[in-house]
């Protein structure tokens, strides 16, 4: 036997801290979502509400892992992990402050100037400052490297023309990390870079994209002839690519990726009772035994976030196991119960499944597709 | 684990189990080097933590060594005959040497007097060898004895890759032989539990073997002027199986991990859940991946993808394990779903 096959998730070790934080954003959030309706909490990481996103910024629950010099509150990668699972499992509205905290501050804190920090992680981390992620474009999805959005350096900055696709809550957001082409040649990966853009920048327009829902969440954002100034440019010109890349990792492992269907999950045990039926019964202890497995995967990612470890490959693992347990859920629970899907329901399962089931198919598209995904961890098992 | 011990128990199962050795077994045959070098080498004795015949090896090394049991798919009931040794220490009694298997079923009775065993239990890992270590329900409360070779009789069987799985038919006069209770905090599910755990483990090694020999294999054969390995087709199918390999082995740390806590039942019926179904898929993918090869005889995979078949149906399948978790989340309700399975 030549090859070698070794992916590990490391166990974590138990961390009392956590275990008190956890109880201590449970009792929150009780009371914060007392009479949020089970639709809405089906939203998961899309519910977007700045009340909840600056009630939470005021107890330290954004930004926990950046020094507090800058707003943050120098807690752990693991103690943020309770955070953002016990969040998405209770369904609260964190869609405000979701893309600032889990990619874009910390690309900020790696790469920003030191006025850019001082300026904006604080705001962030009070849950008044708002991102979105300009990778996206209208001919650029999975081979991102296609991206034909260009910065053009003038005399005192950069000149940006192009378009960004499927922009999530850029209407919304403050800020957007924009993904874009620095240099021309032929290098596929090289020759792009990260900006800081301010969206009140004259030149861009924000267009909705209405979701098949109906929903505003996606935009089309246009730039043209947009000025930015020369700090603007966040990390080394030319290493986007390598940029974006880490900043997925973050994107890629997290709860949200096995937690999205949770509340179709609370609301088929509510239907079912304390009693339900075997097939029922056998349904819910074989979501859990998956969730729970998931869990510990997506758990060992943060351990490994928290010691520096690359964690690329885990957390394509987890992002791709996630993704089938999330689309597996609402298709379970509709063939257990007897109720429609329906939006305007009364019923907690009925309403939320018919959000749920609309919006499963991107479980397995946001954030780099199935085959994007097995495609890395092809690559991560050296056959690519 | 520690390195030198991994690299012993390699050293060990890789020296005395090759496909040979693997394909006498299924024929009938006992490896009796390889038990022998296992046993030399204190192996059985791995599960029992402190006292005069312990190792002094962590738990979760212990289950690193039925993991490597599985990678290599040894035909001899080591996991068994760990998890018997640990239960005689924690009750009181002399570990023993040769194969061993802990019977608890509530199939076994004893009559009035408490002297008379007897009962008829199916499916005995490696019961026409092994000294059994009896689970037995007496006055009200859970004994255990260590019975040997005596008291019973045995129709053979296997399971489908070959491996013994005797029914036993015991008549055991108990005044022959030494009974303690059973310790605090065992009883009889958190057996079948703890070998539950002893097949997430062996699971776990062999959905690793068998996944690096489908990267292998897929990468030596050419068809269409390429290795296969070289077709995206092949190469999804491949990440859905280290995928599920890579999950299996997280749900397998976690029966061990729970072992160690005392048995945690939840943690061990979603972990043999996951890894029950993990073993079906992965060895789905393997065969598809290897063609008609992975039907020869001669070709080692059906060793393990056998074994697999077997092992998740052992010590409770997907639907006794979830459907245990399941009636315990049911109970407590959907607004405790959470926090129940954060506790898992």
């Amino acid at each position: 036997m030549t090859a070698s096959f070794d992916i590990s998730f490391p166990a974590v070790p138990v961390s009392p801290e956590a275990d008190t934080l956890r109880l201590e954003v449970r009792a929150f959030l009780r009371e914060w979502l007392r009479d949020r309706e089970p639709i809405k909490k089906a939203e998961s990481w899309n519910g977007f509400d700045p009340a909840f996103s600056r009630a939470i910024g005021a107890r330290g629950w954004i930004g926990m892992r950046w020094p507090k010099e800058y707003g943050g509150h120098g807690r752990s990668a693991l103690e943020r992990y309770v955070v953002i699972e016990e969040m998405l499992a209770a369904g609260a509205p964190v869609a405000a402050h979701w893309f600032a905290d889990r990619q874009s501050g910390p690309a900020l804190l790696r790469y920003g100037t030191e006025a850019q920090r001082r300026e904006i992680l604080p705001r962030i981390a009070r849950g008044e400052c708002y991102f979105a992620v300009g990778m996206s474009e209208p001919d650029s999805g999975s081979d991102l490297a296609s991206v034909r959005t260009r910065a053009v350096d003038t005399a005192d900055g950069f000149v940006v023309n192009g378009t960004k696709l499927w922009t999530s809550f850029a209407h919304h957001a403050h800020y957007m990390i924009l993904f874009c082409k620095t240099e021309s040649g032929e290098d596929r990966h090289g020759g792009t870079s990260q900006f800081l853009v301010d969206l009140a920048t004259p030149g861009i327009e924000i267009r909705p994209i209405l979701m098949l829902t109906g929903e505003h969440h996606f935009n089309e954002v246009v730039l043209r002839d947009v000025h930015l100034p020369k700090d603007a440019l966040l990390g080394k010109r030319g290493d986007g690519w390598n940029q974006v890349m880490s900043e997925l990792s973050f994107e890629r492992s997290g709860p949200e990726r096995f937690l999205s269907s949770f509340t179709v999950l609370v609301e088929l045990l509510r239907e079912l009772g304390p009693r339900p039926d075997a097939r029922s019964t056998l349904a819910i202890g074989r979501i859990a035994a998956r969730m729970a497995v998931l869990r510990r995967m997506s758990h060992s990612v943060a351990g490994m976030l928290e010691a520096s470890k690359d964690p690329a490959l885990q957390a394509a693992i987890v992002k791709d196991l996630g993704a089938v347990l999330e689309q597996e859920i609402p298709e379970i629970a509709r063939l257990l119960v007897n109720v429609q899907p329906d939006p305007d329901s009364l019923n907690g399962l009925s309403a939320a499944l018919a959000y749920t089931i609309q919006h499963a198919p991107s479980f397995s598209i946001r954030g780099g597709t199935r085959e994007i995904l097995r495609g890395i961890i092809a690559r991560g098992l050296g056959l690519r | 684990m520690s390195e030198i011990l991994s690299s012993m128990v390699t050293r060990v199962f890789a020296d005395h189990c090759s496909d040979a050795v693997a394909l006498r077994a299924e024929e009938g045959e006992w490896p009796e080097a390889l038990w022998r070098t296992s046993e030399e080498a204190g192996l059985p004795l791995a599960l029992i933590e402190t006292g005069e015949h312990s190792l002094g090896v962590p738990v979760e090394d212990a289950f690193q060594i039925v993991r490597l049991a599985g990678k290599f798919a040894v035909p001899v009931p080591l996991p068994e005959t760990m998890l018997a040794n640990w239960l005689l220490t924690r009750s009181g009694l002399e570990p023993q040497s040769g194969p061993l298997v802990a019977v608890a079923n509530p199939a076994l009775r004893t009559d009035e007097s408490g002297t008379r065993l007897t009962g008829e239990i199916p499916s005995v890992p490696w019961g026409r060898r092994a000294g059994v270590v009896a689970c037995f329900e007496r006055s009200g409360m859970l004994h255990v004895a260590y019975l040997g070779r005596d008291g019973f009789s045995v129709r053979e069987g296997t399971n489908i890759a070959r491996e013994p799985r005797d029914r036993l038919v015991f008549d055991v006069d108990l005044n022959r032989t030494a009974v303690a209770p059973l310790p605090a905090g065992v009883d009889g599910i958190r057996l079948r539990a703890a070998g539950a755990a002893l097949r997430c483990s062996q699971i776990a090694g062999a959905l690793e073997s068998i996944t690096a020999m489908t990267i292998d294999y897929t990468g030596q054969r050419v068809q269409f002027g390429r290795p296969i390995s070289k077709f995206q087709a092949v190469q999804q199918n491949l990440a859905v199986l280290a995928g599920q390999a890579a999950a299996a082995s997280s749900a397998a740390d976690m029966a061990a991990e729970a072992f160690a806590e005392g048995i945690r039942l939840c943690a061990i019926a979603a972990a043999k859940t996951f890894a029950g179904e993990a073993a079906g898929v992965a060895a789905g993918i393997a065969h598809q991946m290897h063609g008609a090869m992975g039907f020869s005889r001669e070709y080692a995979l059906h060793f393990r993808t056998k074994r697999l078949w077997s092992w998740r149906e052992e010590y409770g399948n997907e639907t006794e394990w979830s459907t245990w978790l399941g009636e315990g989340l049911a109970s407590r309700g959907a607004d405790q779903l959470w926090a129940e399975i954060t506790a898992i």
